[in-house]
């Protein structure tokens, strides 16, 4: 295959069967390898979405500065659109977040500033926003609710998956922002109607829930909870289960977000073995596992890599 | 048996510091009642007039119960319920 730029490669990701961890000839599993895009994400697909739409708008001109709260994957693609483009990139990230990725970050040319650990990515969003206000000259993107981001799915990932597998059932991703289930959850139902779209939460530790009252939660302005059928809230430990089975059976090496996602896949399975029928179960693998080596989450036992894991935002 | 509620932190001052309370009740709704009884305030930290508070989520054995049937979720003994505050993934 070949292509005038990197950007222009993006997406076309495999869509890989899972012969082992399947759990029936008819209940099947596939993994749509997001890890093959430009950086390495499913991130680079909205990201690009959101800067083209912002260029159309005209609020990106050259020399412009993008600002965006991110754990890292959003930040990564946007950091190498931006150079590419021209722009600078300022990111707004919780400092409890895998060396690796401010790494990437850093090489990518992005401007690095942390976020307290307690209270996760609510935070980064908070401290987004008051720097939007601060500068009125930045460009704040905001994939939480920038209808670029589910477009960049509706317009890509789902019509990918729907032409490689038109008998599909369910549809499970994880939910950050909520963009890749919304625009695949709904690109998938007006051509499936009975499709089931299952959202798989993290469970981080509670460090990460230390919010200082209720009020300061927070929901995606993106997400609508009609576009699913379910969500399950998956603790890192199983999530980290699955990571290592996805990689000791199937030979995927996943980063800890998708043994969240799995977990949830395999449990959709069971209930499909056990009502008895068939189905065909596509779930995104996000990114690879190369940014979370550090972390410690494929080595050792699982009880040790659960309390390295903790209070670290692994999704 | 009963059924356990995981509480966050943030909500810890109402358990006395328990991370985790026992209640029980049928459904949902009717174990919230229970709960307030012997932790009173928790109830109205979770529930407004329209149903469960928009920043609250609650798991029934990891699913959260917006999908099951809301504050109706059946629920029995041997469950295990989980509250945490929303938090923003991405």
């Amino acid at each position: 295959m070949r292509f005038d730029s990197l950007l222009d490669s993006l997406g076309g990701t495999p869509l890989v069967g899972l012969p082992k961890l399947s759990p029936a000839p008819d209940v099947r599993l596939w993994a749509k390898l997001e890890d093959r895009n430009p950086t390495g994400s499913v991130k680079d697909r909205p990201a690009w979405w959101m800067i083209q739409r912002a260029e159309k708008d005209g609020l990106l001109k050259p020399g412009a500065t993008i600002l965006e709260p991110t754990s890292g994957n959003t930040g990564i693609s946007l950091a190498m659109a931006a150079t590419l483009r021209g722009y600078r990139l300022v990111c707004v990230m919780p400092e409890n977040t895998s060396i690796e990725r401010r790494q990437l970050l850093e090489m990518w040319g992005a401007k690095i500033i942390f976020s307290p650990a307690a209270g996760g990515s609510n935070e980064a969003v908070r401290r987004a926003k008051a720097l939007a206000g601060e500068h009125p000259d930045w460009v704040l993107l905001y994939q939480y609710g920038n209808e670029a981001n589910s477009l960049a799915h509706y317009e890509t990932t789902g019509p990918e998956i729907f032409a490689d597998l038109p008998t599909i059932t369910h549809f499970v991703a994880g939910l950050g922002t909520t963009g890749t289930l919304m625009g695949v959850g709904r690109y998938l139902r007006e051509q499936v109607p009975q499709v089931q779209i299952v959202a798989a939460e993290p469970r981080y530790g509670e460090l990460v829930y230390g919010l200082r009252n209720i009020d300061e939660g927070f929901v995606p302005e993106l997400y609508d909870e009609s576009v699913l059928t379910t969500r399950f809230s998956v603790p890192s430990r199983d999530a980290l289960r699955r990571t290592r089975e996805l990689l000791e059976q199937e030979g995927i090496f996943a980063g800890i977000s998708t043994g969240g996602v799995l977990h949830a896949a395999l449990g959709v399975a069971a209930k499909a073995v056990k009502a008895g029928r068939r189905a065909d179960i596509a779930f995104i693998v996000a990114d690879g596992g190369w940014k979370y080596l550090s972390t410690g989450a494929y080595g050792g036992t699982l009880d040790e890599a659960e309390r390295r894991l903790e209070g670290q935002l692994w999704a | 048996m009963a059924i356990e509620v995981r509480i966050p932190t943030i909500m810890r001052n109402l358990t006395d510091g328990a991370k985790a309370v026992e209640g029980k009740g049928g459904t949902l709704d009717e174990l919230f009642s229970d709960l307030d009884d012997r932790h009173p305030g928790l109830r109205e930290r979770l529930v407004d007039d329209k149903g469960l508070r928009r920043f609250v989520n609650v798991y029934l054995n990891d699913e959260d119960v917006r999908f099951l049937g809301g504050l109706d979720t059946q629920v029995s003994d041997g469950d295990t319920v989980t509250v945490l505050p929303a938090v923003a993934g991405g």
